[in-house]
């Protein structure tokens, strides 16, 4: 946990470039400061960008930066409120019906049954009703039917959840929201209307070197700027899957771990299936890349 | 000149800023009423814009600091643009209001800054060579002053055209600037094709302030043209792009199906599981389990024409149906000309979109003599082949433009496939306007389809893909 874990907002951009790159990850301009403006405003943030460019990264990274506890729901097809919101705890009011004495009149006990013990409370209503302010993660609001995005506009605008048996719940300390998208469905404009918006795309060379940099410290220099070279080559392919930065900085590892002093056409060969994860797209990467090697046509800074 | 015959600010059409060229009047004073003009051209280009993102954007702006430009730009992006698309038209509009803007102003302050003169002694082949470097290099700053320079340098008087575009043009060839051609031979010469669109950004705004400080006025506010406002990309994006959208068909026909159709009707308890889920509330069965519904599995069949009257649009149809192959499993496509040929093989084994068009030129068998396409012949022999195999839950998607080339259309022979099937759709690579125009007959076959649509970019494909999902929004 660093060492500035606090809860106030920071006072400058500077402040959450630095705070995040403390927490392992770099940011670009626009993410700096949409995270600050987050902070600020107190507004959801809406990220989208393809596969594997840090999105949910830089959820994890904010809850490191600030200290605070990251709750995260994952999104998929036919999520609904009982999975995301709350669920009434059947089995406990069942043996509290069932304990009860004959004596006690209905009344009492449904006024007991349906209180705060009984709820249990799915990752958003724990988001907004814990003390602790936390960073709450919608991972993936697209995989999610188009109800369900409504359901949350309640908890994205207000930070406040309906409960018909209790009443409103209302937000006690204000959650940090981070919802990501890869962009597979259109969202809904009252969703995106309550949401500050981000787009992440993959990094350029150089912001990406730093990156597994400061993940790898240990691969060479001129390893690591051919490995780049390699990633953001088979990037511009046509592929299924194009490499995410994780991977990239999974196979750094793997060459560390490997004690590779060069890539060449086998080293790739051989490690190549950490990138590139689809069989067509392996033949298409070992041909075109490959070629490449041979002819001596990339790392030509290592030469130099 | 033309404010003052300008009508006042009140009476006048909102959005008419300075349409006829002249000066802007002069609006309130301070930042907010010029934050909402930009917000109102914004809405203009076709951004979605509520009074909501306006607040917000205040809000924003006031907690960055408005002296640093590129945060200035992302705060309000954040809070405006709410799509990669909308991205793309707000840094446009972005640039060309406040550019406007602070024209504006220094000609109402009466601001003129010294033009550079000595143009005819600057080396050209000097200046080429800088240019070239730093597009290559991607220096945005030095492409700046180098576009100043080169405007100075061959922008003159005395061969101006006055239209911009043909300006920019001449000083480009000029330049010798040639961009990249598709492939991946590294060539010396060539340059990438962002870089220089960047660069001509910057020799359009010298030349435009030129012209504005020659004339004292600004010229017209022109809407954001197609071409600028597209996501920059070559074919390999718009593969992408008809990849995303399949995915998103796939989603659509996956879920669709069981979502909304009557679904608390059909459901059938499972006694078991329920029975199981009872013990945890002490033998009471509090919550039913329902058998899971078996998804429907559609299953498609794509004919495809690939004539020469279709030749660009049959790019695109490929695209989607190389998409469509990687989405859906029980798929069969076909393609056509004079004869039809089933193609599915083909785009199991191939992967790459370049070998599945050259294999099917090639291998299938679809053209025979003349190259016209014959839809009659077609449905006869696709009938032929696949009636067994037809059923009502097979959905058959036709792409083509239904030209016969004034051959018998066999109108009735296609109803037939479009019974036997459960859907027919019929996607046509041309504007609506040219159906039943000339030999097209798409008349004669609308009738027998569920529904028959335009399409021609991803954006139509996009539409094609709610309709048919039953989407209640059409974007």
């Amino acid at each position: 946990m660093p060492a500035g874990s606090n809860d106030t907002s920071p006072a400058s951009l500077e402040e959450v470039r630095e705070g995040l790159a403390g927490a392992g990850y770099l940011p670009s301009e626009s993410a700096t400061l949409v995270s600050y403006l987050a902070h600020r405003l107190g507004k959801p943030v809406l990220v989208e960008g393809p596969a594997g460019v840090g999105k949910t990264e830089l959820a994890k990274a904010l809850s490191r930066y600030t200290g605070r506890r990251l709750v995260r729901l994952q999104c998929y097809e036919g999520l609904d409120e009982a999975k995301a919101l709350y669920e009434w705890n059947y089995r406990k009011q069942l043996l509290r019906i069932q304990t009860e004495s004959a004596g006690t009149g209905w009344q009492d006990v449904q006024e007991d049954i349906f209180s705060e013990e009984f709820l249990m409370a799915r990752p958003l209503l724990q988001a907004i009703s814990v003390h602790e302010p936390v960073v709450l993660l919608i991972d993936e609001i697209d995989k999610t039917d188009q109800e369900f995005e409504a359901m949350l506009l309640e908890v994205l605008s207000d930070f406040q959840i309906s409960i018909p048996e209790l009443g409103v719940v209302e937000a006690t300390t204000q959650p940090l929201v981070l919802l990501t998208s890869n962009n597979t469905r259109e969202l809904t404009e009252a969703l995106k209307r309550r949401c500050l918006y981000l787009w992440l795309d993959y990094p350029d060379a150089e912001r990406e070197l730093e990156i597994v940099q400061l993940h790898v410290p240990e691969l060479s220099e001129t390893l690591m700027r051919k490995l780049i070279e390699i990633v953001h080559m088979v990037r511009g392919l046509d592929l299924k899957k194009p490499p995410s930065i994780a991977e990239s900085i999974d196979w750094a590892r793997a060459l560390v771990l490997l004690g590779a002093g060069d890539i060449d056409k086998s080293m790739f060969e051989r490690t190549m299936s950490i990138i590139v994860k689809h069989r067509t797209d392996l033949d298409v990467v070992a041909e075109r890349v490959g070629v490449r090697l041979e002819n001596g046509l990339l790392g030509r800074a290592e030469q130099s | 000149m033309a404010s003052s015959e300008e009508p006042s600010r009140a009476n006048r059409p909102p959005g008419r800023g300075s349409l006829y060229g002249g000066l802007p009047d002069a609006a309130a004073p301070g930042l907010a009423p010029q934050l909402v003009r930009f917000c109102d051209e914004l809405r203009r280009e076709g951004v979605k814009l509520g009074s909501a993102e306006i607040l917000d954007a205040f809000g924003a702006l006031g907690e960055v600091s408005w002296t640093d430009r590129e945060d200035f730009r992302e705060a309000l992006a954040a809070t405006l643009a709410k799509s990669q698309e909308d991205r793309r038209v707000f840094e446009l509009v972005f640039d060309r209001f406040f550019f406007r803007a602070v024209e504006a102003q220094a000609i109402d302050k009466g601001l003129k800054e010294q033009r550079f003169q000595g143009g005819d002694r600057i080396d050209l082949d000097e200046l080429r060579q800088q240019i070239q470097d730093a597009i290559r290099a991607g220096r945005d700053g030095d492409m700046a002053d180098l576009a100043r320079l080169a405007v100075a340098a061959l922008g003159g008087q005395g061969e101006t055209s006055g239209v911009i575009g043909v300006d920019v043009q001449r000083i480009r060839r000029t330049l010798d600037l040639r961009q990249q051609a598709g492939g991946n031979e590294p060539g010396e010469e060539q340059l990438d094709r962002d870089n220089i669109r960047r660069f001509e950004a910057h020799l359009r705004r010298e030349l435009e302030r030129a012209l504005i400080h020659r004339t004292e006025s600004l010229p017209p506010a022109k809407p954001l043209a197609e071409y600028d406002r597209a996501l920059p990309g070559g074919p390999l994006q718009d593969l992408a792009q008809v990849h995303r959208v399949v995915a998103q068909l796939k989603r659509r026909l996956a879920t669709s199906g069981h979502e909304q159709r009557g679904r608390r009707r059909s459901r059938v308890v499972d006694v078991r599981r329920t029975m199981r889920a009872s013990l945890e509330t002490g033998g009471v069965p509090l919550r039913l389990r329902f058998r899971p519904k078996r998804p429907r599995r559609p299953e498609i069949y794509v004919l495809c024409d690939v004539s020469t009257s279709v030749t660009s649009a049959s790019v695109f149809f490929l695209s989607v149906l190389h998409a469509l192959h990687d989405a859906f499993r029980k798929l069969r496509s076909f393609a056509f000309v004079e004869r039809i040929d089933e193609v599915t093989e083909i785009f199991e084994r191939e992967r790459t979109f370049q070998a599945v068009s050259q294999k099917i030129a090639r291998e299938a068998g679809v053209a025979d003599v003349s190259g016209y396409t014959d839809y009659g012949r077609v449905w006869m022999e696709f009938l032929e082949r696949v009636s067994d195999d037809l059923d009502p839950r097979s959905t058959v998607i036709v792409l083509g433009d239904a030209r016969t080339n004034g051959r018998e259309p066999h109108a009735p022979i296609f109803g037939l496939v479009a019974a036997h099937a459960g859907r027919t759709f019929w996607l046509n690579p041309e504007p609506k306007l040219y159906w039943n125009y000339g030999d097209s007959v798409m008349a004669a076959y609308a009738p027998y389809c569920d529904g028959v649509f335009e399409c021609w970019t991803t954006k139509q494909l996009e539409q094609f893909v709610n309709v048919i999902a039953g989407s209640p929004e059409v974007v």
